[in-house]
């Protein structure tokens, strides 16, 4: 573990963020500075509310924060232009929701192709669809999916889908998964599988996890927990 | 790619797509249909203008005529006869067609007056600038409902159109003039003259009840010579008033309707003016109760007579003749047919005092010019008028067909035009139907737009996604039309008749139309034009929504329910 290194991988610096509500200005984020190391598994956890989930949008770029700072190996990229961040998006990272959030027109072999399809113009993934193919079966095949690659969403189960929104989230080989509530919408020993699948890939392949979760056995399961409370980190621990 | 993936999945997955290609198609296919049966009418109406009109005309100012037609014949030839196939020199002139509707009510000859353009033609000649021979009904076989001839044509199609009456007309001619004889001999005064092929206008008994016949003079009659005779002063205070067929005057109708230099032995001979006569002159089109079907009613027969008022040479003079009804003039140009009478040349020159007491040669008031290739006709138009020594241009006036009757044409030209832009309204709507389509879809697919951001589509992708998928919609919706379309015009005589089946009611009535079938005329350029129109419409009105798309928030749009 390399915790002290001067540059880590991915920080947030004094995150402060807010909605309006109406006339209410809302503060989801009070200056939160978290940073990851290359390979690690961090959980942050809180109530509902307490800003987790804008804390990772932000830090995945999908949104963007009011005050502070996004970094990625020491370059700012909250501020980048749109396009550079919708390809940092793309190239970098990669996301997993709580509601598995899969297209539903698509086969489960598309929707894993899609960060491709959207990396690549028509020409050049036509040109090169074997290859995408090939990649996309054997991330369905390392989640335990080949079985089913012709079925759309509507004909899997919840863990089915959430394995299949992991495959589609690694195949654009992303430095850092952000992975919102992945267990919040299964049953008990679903949720311990999906887990031990992000805990092999965070093990054997070094992929740096990020999990929000409010589910505090699911979050001691990293190695490293943020504990948010109304916008602010409560405590920074290690994972038992 | 995603965006072609996934718009060519909504299209198959959204069934309410379908009801944005379906109002798509149903616009592009009114469009073509109604565009074929415009053009195809236009067309068929160009075609019978143009053939009675003939390509170029060359006409005299005024309606006197020009002198010496045969010079003018050489000239057109020096002028332009490369382009030239035929020549007719023909006198036009407005007049009054006048005959006697049949008896009905009481024993008063009832008379009917039209305005008329009389045209004096060498039927042959005619016929090689402007074909009249298929316009003749004595010509033309008679045919039923479906087309099949039943009866052949009273002359065969080898006998060169001429002035001759049918042996059907002769033998109407002579029933017709004896049941006048009897009729004059029951209610007339006088008994039928055997010197006058038949009396006109004979004071008939009940004639004396009339107001005007009592013996005082009508105020309006008796102004009338006073202003005869200032237009012509060296008129003969003998010759007979204007009010001609006033039966009170005691004119013998023999001083009225003279016709010089033919000894009629024959009671039935024929007149030796004849004339071809527009159908609804002497017809008018009934209902038959029994058939249903609509029939033309003909108050005159080929071979019975009428008589013709029209003006001489010179200050307004009134000129008539008595002339017998050869043949029915009907070209399916209700203008025409119910303006045009036909007669001999010779007979509207001796008639108008247009022959030349030296040579015998008769004034023209108009030479018809058909072209070889009627694109010349605007080549042949500026030869004629830069001719300015032949064809002075304060004396004529040169036109083609197509700038004599520009006022029509130019109108259903706008006719059809607007009739476009109203059509194409059907299509605008349909695209605001796929607008609020599409608004749908854009607010169903919400989060799957914020799933496809998060995954790095830009902005831009998202809203190409919709675009696509508005393109494609109308590709579709056109192509299906475009079919559609075309089925129907090639169809469109079954498609007539089985609706006229289904409704016992004639749509297409060929009586009225005088078309066996609906004339219908596509142009690829139009087809071309109303599919890319529509898909461009389609996509302009996904602009909007894909818009919106485009701009929606990943987070918002993720967390979207």
């Amino acid at each position: 573990m390399s915790k002290h290194r001067l540059q880590p991988h991915l920080s947030a610096v004094a995150l402060t963020k807010s909605y309006t509500k109406g006339e209410i200005k809302v503060p989801v984020l009070r200056g939160v500075d978290v940073a990851v190391e290359k390979g690690e598994f961090v959980s942050i956890v809180g109530q509902s509310g307490c800003g987790k989930s804008t804390m990772m949008h932000v830090l995945g770029l999908l949104d963007s924060p009011d005050l502070g700072e996004v970094r990625l190996d020491g370059e700012r990229i909250d501020d980048l232009p749109l396009a550079t961040r919708d390809e940092l998006r793309n190239h970098v990272f990669g996301f997993v929701f709580q509601f598995y959030h899969l297209l539903p027109e698509l086969t489960l072999l598309e929707n894993v192709l899609t960060p491709m399809m959207i990396r690549h113009s028509a020409w050049d993934y036509f040109k090169r669809r074997g290859e995408f193919r090939e990649t996309a079966c054997e991330i369905i095949a390392r989640v335990g999916l080949s079985h089913r690659l012709k079925h759309r969403p509507s004909e899997m189960s919840g863990g089915e889908m959430q394995r299949a929104a992991i495959a589609r989230a690694l195949i654009s080989k992303p430095e850092v998964l952000l992975a919102d509530e992945p267990t919040g919408n299964l049953d008990a020993s679903t949720g311990g599988e999906i887990m031990d699948l992000l805990k092999s890939l965070n093990a054997d392949e070094g992929l740096t996890i990020i999990m929000v979760t409010h589910d505090g056995a699911i979050a001691d399961q990293a190695q490293r927990l943020v504990r948010l409370s109304e916008g602010r980190i409560q405590s920074l621990e290690e994972a038992a | 790619m995603y965006k072609l993936l996934l718009s060519s999945r909504y299209l198959r997955t959204r069934f309410i797509a379908l009801a944005s290609i379906i109002s798509v198609m149903l616009g592009v296919a009114t469009l073509i249909v109604v565009n074929s049966v415009m053009t195809g009418f236009r067309y068929e109406m160009r075609d019978r203008l143009h053939s009675l009109i003939s390509d170029v005309v060359i006409e005299s100012r005024s309606t006197d005529g020009a002198e010496n037609p045969e010079e003018l014949v050489q000239h057109v030839w020096d002028v332009a006869g490369e382009y030239v196939e035929a020549v007719a020199p023909t006198v036009e002139i407005y007049g009054m067609l006048t005959f006697e509707l049949p008896m009905q009510r009481s024993h008063n000859k009832e008379y009917a007056h039209c305005p008329v353009t009389i045209i004096g033609i060498n039927p042959e000649e005619q016929d090689a600038v402007s074909p009249i021979r298929e316009h003749l009904v004595g010509r033309q076989p008679t045919t039923d409902d479906e087309g099949k001839i039943i009866a052949p044509p009273l002359f065969h199609q080898d006998v060169p159109l001429s002035w001759e009456l049918s042996e059907s007309a002769k033998e109407h001619r002579k029933n017709w003039l004896e049941m006048n004889r009897w009729m004059e001999l029951a209610y007339g005064g006088a008994p039928a003259d055997a010197k006058q092929p038949h009396p006109f206008y004979e004071a008939p008994a009940t004639a004396a009840a009339a107001p005007d016949a009592q013996g005082e003079p009508d105020p309006f009659n008796h102004t009338e010579p006073v202003r005869t005779a200032d237009l012509s002063p060296d008129a003969n205070p003998g010759t007979p008033a204007p009010n001609m067929f006033d039966p009170t005057r005691g004119q013998s109708p023999s001083d009225l309707f003279t016709n010089e230099g033919i000894v009629t032995k024959d009671p039935n001979e024929p007149f030796s003016a004849r004339l071809y006569v527009g159908q609804n002159l002497i017809g008018y089109p009934m209902k038959n109760p029994d058939t249903g079907k609509t029939e033309i009613q003909m108050l005159v027969h080929p071979g019975e007579d009428v008589h013709i008022s029209t003006i001489k040479t010179g200050l307004p003079e009134p000129a008539r003749f008595t002339a017998t009804v050869v043949d029915v003039f009907r070209s399916g140009m209700s203008e025409f047919d119910s303006n045009f009478v036909f007669c001999p040349i010779e007979e509207l020159q001796k008639v108008r005092g247009m022959l030349d007491p030296a040579t015998g040669q008769g004034d023209v008031t108009m030479l018809k010019l058909k072209l070889r290739n009627y694109d010349d006709a605007g080549l042949v138009v500026e030869r004629l008028r830069t001719a300015e020594d032949k064809f002075p241009a304060r004396t004529f006036n040169i036109y083609t067909w197509e700038q004599k009757r520009a006022p029509l044409l130019q109108a259903v030209e706008i006719e059809a035009a607007i009739l476009n832009v109203l059509l194409f309204l059907i299509i605008a709507v349909a695209g605001f139907g796929i607008l609020a389509i599409f608004y749908m879809i854009v607010v169903e697919k919400t989060r799957d737009i914020g799933i496809l951001k998060a995954l790095g589509a830009t902005s831009h992708g998202v809203m190409s996604i919709f675009l696509t998928y508005g393109l494609s919609l109308g590709i579709v919706g056109s192509g299906v039309g475009v079919v559609l379309g075309l089925l129907f015009v090639y169809y469109i005589n079954e498609i007539e008749s089985a609706i006229s089946w289904l409704t016992g009611r004639k749509v297409f009535d060929d009586t009225i139309y005088y078309f066996q079938d609906i004339p219908t005329a596509v142009s690829p350029w139009m087809v071309v034009w109303v599919a890319l129109g529509a898909m461009a419409i389609a996509v302009l009105a996904s602009v909007l929504p894909a818009r919106r798309a485009a701009r929606l928030h990943p987070v918002r749009a993720l967390r979207y329910e």
